[in-house]
């Protein structure tokens, strides 16, 4: 800071004018760090309260429920949705998000619409769409039965297919997205150098492309990964109350038992598990490239 | 010359055959180590051993590459000696990085061939053509150090892991950069950055360098030095190297010969001497270096400008309108009363004075109304430069006399 021990003509002055630009700045962050701390910093610390108190005390107890085998499953049946779902995006997401970066700006502009126009949709409404489309009489059984490939309609939905086949379709753009980003930013020299350096077409596009659009598949799935942990709908309306998530704990014990203490600690464990795999995976690729530095 | 391009022709082919059929000729390989591309390098590499004269003839013939209605290249067709420095200088949208990217393999043609030595490579890839490129932004990796980047095609070809190490930490000497393996690249500077895209250029020993602007984003300074840099590394090492630049004093300083582009065609091929010289059109003479122009009279056989009559080294050329190309530098104030004998003189006044430090520009409005421009060196020997208004006699060599038709 040599502008704080300047002196001469104007010195203070000049100060003074740089201190205000600052104040400025800072005012104009105001309300929306106001809502943050509003909406988000405080709700948690309160969660985070109910979940040690009982009546007029302090307790474990909320937690110590959690050790309860149909927690344990709600808990494994959440992971197994979770990466099963994460897993599916990154797969189906990754060439399409390629396809998307190597395309034309205006082929890209037109199938990056089809990518986003769910997300435009109510998701009540895509949810229903499944239902109608994945039950025993839906199209997808009416099809396949009429092409002859099966005697009986499988069983697609209301359970724990249909809700990875829902959710997949729902976090698709999640993953795509930052997808796209990261790799549209990659300059095509890099893959030329790796091609005139002497890789064929795949080594290039495994020692340097891939790396590169690291950062965008680590966010997409962070993204994903996070949102699946919480989700409600889909599981509710597609699982058909076969599938028993952890947020369907949440509401059972907030809606049937007036519970707010062990919601509250259901809340603070889904929270540090999505802690938990920021940090892992920010430990692989690296905090700063997720965030997007560089 | 001739034993040695054919045995180099044969050494190519055998490794084109180890490329193309399952890379049979590739020799016993540790289980477990990363398959590995077979290059002329690792057939021949050694055997040059980096000795001038290693570059491998480039012969294009007949190029042509359009976009829509606009021809990035048009019939292009140029032959590029073993280990000569050639540089494609053109203006901005010429297709000179076009032709670099027909060359590396990035784009295809749409007619035409491409041979190094003997072998046809139109059509291969670009990962089998073994060349080396420097990107103008340059290309490294950044998700590895330096040490990775350089190490990166020797990885690719199968050397073993102290191999590699020996090749980086010489190939960093070479471009003194000494120690800097395991940077990071955004740790490195503009310069060393180049450096470095260099390096991982010439690390696997190509007998064909291509640049593309590689300088471009210097600083002069640092500019000026690199110049002379890759200058002694293409000494050196002796691969034929194509370098594409806009930049005319850079073409004129490193190249063995200068293919000046334009519109996709060749406008004019020669040494840097001859292009600037004896520059064959307007457009060159307006390209490299600075010129004023005159229109040129033809009486007979008797060529008259800017109200003289020319004495000419070769003789009045048929061409239908000719004009004198006027080069700053070249024109000299005569001292009062020097008559200029054996000289073309130009007699008018000073229109404008500009003090450029080593040297100063001065316009001269001749008795038509043309304005030329000359230059006159910083030094007391020269005759004083009358101030804005004054008569000045300029004259010109004979040999220095050009006359160019006007083509653009």
């Amino acid at each position: 800071m040599t502008a704080a021990t300047a002196q001469g003509p104007n010195a203070a002055e000049l100060r003074a004018d740089a201190r205000r630009e600052r104040l400025v700045l800072g005012a104009l962050a105001a309300p929306g760090l106001l809502l943050i701390g509003v909406v988000a910093l405080a709700p948690i610390a309160w969660l985070f309260w109910l979940s040690v108190r009982k009546g007029d005390s302090y307790t474990l107890e909320h937690y110590a429920r959690l050790l309860h085998s149909s927690y344990a499953y709600s808990l494994q049946t959440t992971f197994e949705l979770t990466f099963l779902v994460t897993a599916i995006c990154a797969l189906l997401g990754y060439p399409l998000a390629y396809l998307i970066a190597q395309a034309r700006q205006r082929t890209a502009a037109i199938l990056l619409l089809f990518v986003l126009f769910p997300v435009w949709t109510s998701l009540l409404v895509r949810c229903y769409a499944w239902l109608v489309l994945l039950q025993r009489r839906g199209l997808v059984n009416t099809w396949l039965a009429d092409a002859g490939l099966i005697d009986l309609p499988l069983r697609l939905v209301h359970n724990f297919t249909g809700t990875t086949i829902g959710m997949v379709h729902i976090m698709l753009p999640f993953m795509v997205l930052p997808l796209y980003a990261t790799m549209r930013a990659i300059d095509r020299d890099y893959v030329r150098a790796a091609a005139n350096l002497g890789a064929t077409p795949s080594q290039a596009f495994r020692h340097v492309y891939v790396p590169l659009s690291l950062p965008g598949l680590a966010a997409g799935i962070i993204i994903v990964f996070i949102l699946c942990l919480g989700f409600y709908v889909t599981p509710a309306l597609l699982g058909g109350g076969r599938v028993m998530t952890w947020s369907m704990q949440i509401e059972r014990n907030v809606t049937y038992h007036s519970d707010w203490g062990a919601a509250s600690a259901l809340g603070v464990v889904l929270l540090a598990m999505a802690l938990a795999i920021f940090w892992a995976v920010g430990r692989v690729i690296g905090f700063n490239r997720i965030l997007g530095g560089r | 010359m001739g034993e040695e391009q054919r045995r180099d022709g044969e050494a190519l082919r055998r490794v084109h055959a180890a490329l193309n059929h399952g890379r049979t000729a590739v020799p016993a390989r540790a289980p477990g180590r990363p398959r590995h591309i077979r290059t002329r390098e690792a057939a021949i590499g050694e055997a040059s051993g980096g000795e001038r004269g290693s570059g491998l003839p480039i012969s294009i013939t007949g190029i042509g590459k359009a976009y829509g209605a606009f021809k990035a290249l048009d019939d292009v067709s140029l032959d590029v000696a073993s280990g000569e420095f050639l540089t494609l200088l053109g203006p901005s949208g010429s297709g000179k990085t076009t032709l670099l990217m027909v060359l590396a393999g990035f784009q295809r043609p749409d007619c035409g061939r491409i041979r190094f030595g003997d072998d046809d490579v139109t059509l291969a890839p670009p990962h089998r053509r073994g060349v080396g490129m420097v990107f103008q932004n340059y290309a490294l990796f950044p998700h590895m150090d330096v040490a990775g980047n350089l190490g990166y095609p020797l990885r690719l070809r199968g050397l073993g892991r102290s191999e590699i190490e020996e090749r980086v930490r010489r190939a960093l000497d070479m471009v003194q950069l000494s120690g800097l393996g395991a940077r990071q690249v955004d740790q490195l500077s503009g310069g060393q950055r180049q450096r470095v895209a260099l390096a991982r250029a010439i690390i696997f020993e190509p007998r064909i360098l291509l640049m593309d602007e590689p300088l471009s984003a210097l600083d002069k300074k640092l500019r000026e030095e690199m110049q002379i840099e890759v200058r002694r590394l293409h000494r050196r090492l002796g691969m034929t190297t194509v370098y594409v630049t806009h930049d005319q004093r850079e073409a004129l300083t490193m190249s063995d010969r200068v293919a000046v582009i334009d519109k996709g065609r060749f406008r004019q091929v020669g040494g840097p001497r001859e292009i600037y010289e004896r520059p064959g059109s307007r457009f060159i003479a307006e390209f490299i270096g600075e010129s004023s122009f005159l229109p040129v009279e033809l009486r007979g056989c008797e060529a008259w400008a800017g109200g003289a009559r020319l004495m000419l080294s070769g003789g009045v050329p048929a061409m239908a309108s000719p004009l004198l190309v006027l080069r700053p530098e070249k024109l000299r104030v005569l001292a009062p009363g020097e008559d200029g004998a054996g000289l073309n003189v130009l007699r008018g006044r000073v229109d404008e004075l500009v003090y450029q430090g080593e040297s100063t520009l001065f316009y001269v409005e001749l008795p038509g109304g043309a304005r030329i421009a000359a230059r006159q060196a910083a030094s007391a020997s020269a005759p004083a430069l009358p101030g804005v208004g004054g008569e000045v006699a300029l004259a010109l060599a004979p040999a220095d006399t050009i006359l160019v038709p006007d083509d653009a």
